[in-house]
């Protein structure tokens, strides 16, 4: 049996990561990765409490989670997408067109 | 009956509103018609009424007082009685004389004015103001309450600002119309405060009943309030009637036009107050101390005034500190407790006052404008009715005998030594300004009239005699002059006061019981009589002497004594020391500390703009959160979870 607390220090340390990917990382397709990176380390929570509390809620919800996920990356990159066709770059400081 | 009263009141404000609101569209002659017609309408109406006292001497009660509708009404609470104040209309012997005076002159004068300023700008515009002046006029003395009153000492001051000021372009005009307003203001001060004082003693502001209380009073005793409310209300008085020391408006009153100089400042509004006094004899009549101020400051003004007009070049200004100085005699007969004489000498003052200024207009107007009378002289030969109305007012003003100002003035001069508050100092003064008086109004009769030309050359030509319209007003306050005098035949020196005798005759008593008059007895009425008719002479004949048989001898007077030239000339410097102590530390408050201090730094600078500028510097810190910068946003969003699960965990 994996104690939870290695589970949760797990999924800490994965969320911690995405956090820091998506401030540091200049690249939009970077910023995504991570952000799913925070979403899977959620999942992960998730599903080590579900398994401490033999219940399956956690393990519904984790379902729940890897739904949005991946409709928000399918959106997420359909407008990825057409911010480069207009503007060539891929790099989150050249969007600033909301500036002041 | 009672509404005849009304009906003297009612056409000038009729005539107001219709040239005012309408006369730009009304040719000259509409507009005069509508004024001229209101004026004389108001006349026809006031000697009707005063026809029918003749046969009533006695008119019903409800004609005394009349009450058409409630004004104001507060209702007492703590202490106080009932604010009440209607608009009711007071009718006895001095109204009558009053309205007379007032409407017969006033007529007279719009009749005037149609030929006067037929060739000036603002036709209608004149006209609407000399019928509102008469409107308020009229209210002023028929009014049954103080707050009435006082709506008419108002308003009259305002038409007398409106007509100062009638060349509104002219900036010294403008100046003088303020100035009047703003020196007669002050008065009004002490009016409003006197009127106060009034309600909270006695907790009514009508006649009947305040004059009913303080006859109540026992005789004599000057209480200090009732000294006090006098003294309030004298200060008004002072104020409108231009005396010692609130005259400086009225010689510079002269920028209006000359009809405005002869109703407003020489026959109405400047003897509002002398109306006002006599009216309150009653309250004055307890008050022997208020009366000896009365007195004392009308004396000293008239000297005065005299000395001044004494040196003064300007004709117009010449009759302006005549005006001041014979108000000064008027409150004189008042102050020493003879009120009906002060009343008289108003009635003949106001006809031979008013039709010297409308002779000065004439004056004027046939030399095109000029009023030094240093660039006068002869025109008695090219302005022949000019000049003998013009004597005719002059002999009026000097006291000579048979004429209506030598009945008033002697029954003055006869009170302030023998009256009941009279001392003999006064009579002295107020003979010796006879003198002067006599002395400068010939001087003034001789540098325009007489002896040899020195009007400029380009005027020449032109000098005329003035129309009808003009003449004939003149006729007719010369025919008043004369026999106005005579009303109460075959008593002239005690006709106007047996028909007064209603209105002071409590007051007449009550002072001769109490103060019975220092000098008494010491010399007698014809004597009284003779100095003063000496004193008129005197003044003739050295006018005679310097202005017409030797004429180079004023220019050596005056180099001679040239300070004290200067001093008279200069008016004492009145308006200087004036301007120094009360004009320029205003100006200088009102221009640092009020408007830079408070207005452009506090209000402006701290308040508007300061409160601007903030807002944009907050605004500014503010506007860098929002940087279009993606990471920045997120770094945001982070911190702030961060902070609430801090919160959330740690404090809660």
């Amino acid at each position: 049996m994996v104690p939870l607390s290695h589970v949760l220090a797990l999924s800490m340390i994965l969320f911690v990561l995405g956090i820091a990917g998506f401030i540091f990382r200049r690249n939009v397709i970077t910023i995504f990765m991570c952000i799913e990176l925070m979403l899977n380390a959620v999942n992960l929570a998730f599903i080590g409490f579900a398994r401490q509390l033999g219940q399956l809620d956690g393990q519904l919800y984790v379902f729940f989670v890897i739904v949005v996920a991946a409709a928000e990356a399918a959106v997420g990159l359909a407008i990825i997408i057409a911010l480069y066709r207009n503007r060539e770059s891929l790099s989150i400081d050249d969007l600033d067109s909301m500036r002041n | 009956m009672e509404y005849l009263l009304l009906l003297i009141l009612i056409p000038p404000l009729l005539g107001a509103a219709a040239n005012g609101i309408l006369g730009r569209r009304f040719n000259q002659a509409t507009v005069s018609a509508i004024a001229c017609g209101a004026a004389g309408v108001s006349m026809v109406f006031a000697l009707l009424l005063a026809t029918w006292t003749f046969f009533h001497p006695t008119p019903p009660s409800d004609l005394v007082v009349h009450s058409y509708f409630t004004w104001i009404f507060v209702p007492g609470a703590a202490g106080l009685a009932d604010f009440r104040a209607d608009f009711a209309l007071y009718y006895d012997h001095l109204t009558l004389v009053m309205t007379v005076t007032v409407t017969v002159v006033a007529f007279l004068i719009h009749l005037y004015s149609r030929g006067y300023m037929a060739h000036e700008g603002g036709y209608y515009r004149f006209f609407a103001y000399l019928n509102l002046f008469l409107f308020m006029m009229l209210t002023l003395v028929t009014a049954a309450n103080y707050a009435l009153m006082f709506v008419g000492w108002e308003g009259v001051g305002l038409c007398s600002y409106l007509l100062i000021g009638f060349y509104f372009l002219k900036k010294s005009a403008s100046d003088a119309g303020k100035k009047a307003f703003v020196v007669t203001r002050i008065g009004d001060v002490g009016f409003t405060l006197g009127i106060a004082l009034l309600f909270w003693t006695f907790g009514a502001v009508d006649f009947q009943t305040v004059f009913g209380k303080v006859s109540g009073l026992p005789a004599g005793e000057s209480g200090d309030v009732l000294t006090a409310i006098c003294l309030l209300l004298f200060l008004g008085a002072v104020g409108k009637s231009a005396q010692l020391p609130l005259y400086v408006w009225l010689p510079d009153a002269m920028e209006g036009p000359t009809p405005v100089s002869a109703l407003i400042h020489a026959a109405t509004m400047v003897t509002a107050g002398v109306y006002m006094v006599a009216r309150s004899n009653v309250l004055f009549a307890h008050a022997p101390r208020a009366l000896e101020t009365v007195s004392t400051i009308g004396c000293l003004t008239a000297f005065f005034a005299a000395t001044i007009a004494v040196c003064q070049n300007d004709l117009k200004r010449m009759l302006a500190y005549s005006t001041i100085s014979q108000l000064g005699y008027m409150f004189v007969g008042c102050g020493v407790g003879i009120f009906a004489a002060g009343i008289f000498h108003l009635m003949t003052h106001a006809f031979f006052k008013s039709l010297l200024f409308l002779a000065a207009g004439s004056v004027m107007h046939g030399l095109s404008g000029e009023l030094d009378m240093r660039k006068m002289g002869g025109l008695r030969h090219k302005m022949p009715t000019t000049h003998w109305t013009f004597l005719v007012a002059t002999l009026a003003i000097s006291g000579v005998p048979l004429l209506s100002g030598f009945f008033s003035k002697d029954q003055i001069l006869a009170g302030a030594f023998l009256g009941p508050l009279g001392k003999p100092w006064l009579y002295w003064l107020a003979t010796l300004t006879a003198g002067l008086t006599a002395f400068y109004m010939f001087r003034g009769l001789f540098m325009t009239f007489w002896g040899e030309s020195r009007v400029e050359e380009q005027v020449k030509h032109h000098v005329h005699e003035s129309s009808s319209k003009m003449t004939t007003p003149l006729m007719w306050l010369a025919a008043f002059s004369v026999i106005a005098g005579y009303v109460g035949w075959p008593h002239p020196l005690e006709g106007l006061s047996h028909f007064l005798e209603p209105v002071f005759g409590k007051s007449d008593a009550l002072l001769r019981a109490a103060s019975p008059g220092e000098a008494s007895g010491a010399l007698g009425e014809k004597a009284l009589m003779g100095f003063s008719l000496a004193a008129a002479a005197i003044g003739i004949a050295l006018a005679w002497w310097l202005y017409l048989k030797s004429p180079e001898i004023p220019g050596r007077i005056a180099a001679k004594f040239r300070g004290v030239y200067q001093l008279l000339v200069r008016k004492y410097y009145v308006d200087e020391i004036y301007d120094a102590i009360f004009v320029q530390p205003i100006r200088v408050i009102s221009d640092k500390v009020l408007w830079q201090g408070l207005d452009d730094g506090a209000i402006d600078g701290v308040m508007v703009n300061g409160t601007a500028g903030e807002t944009m510097s907050v605004g500014g810190l503010l506007r860098r959160i929002q940087s279009g910068n993606l990471r920045s946003y997120a770094a945001w969003v982070l911190l702030g979870a961060v902070a609430w699960l801090g919160y959330v965990l740690f404090v809660r």
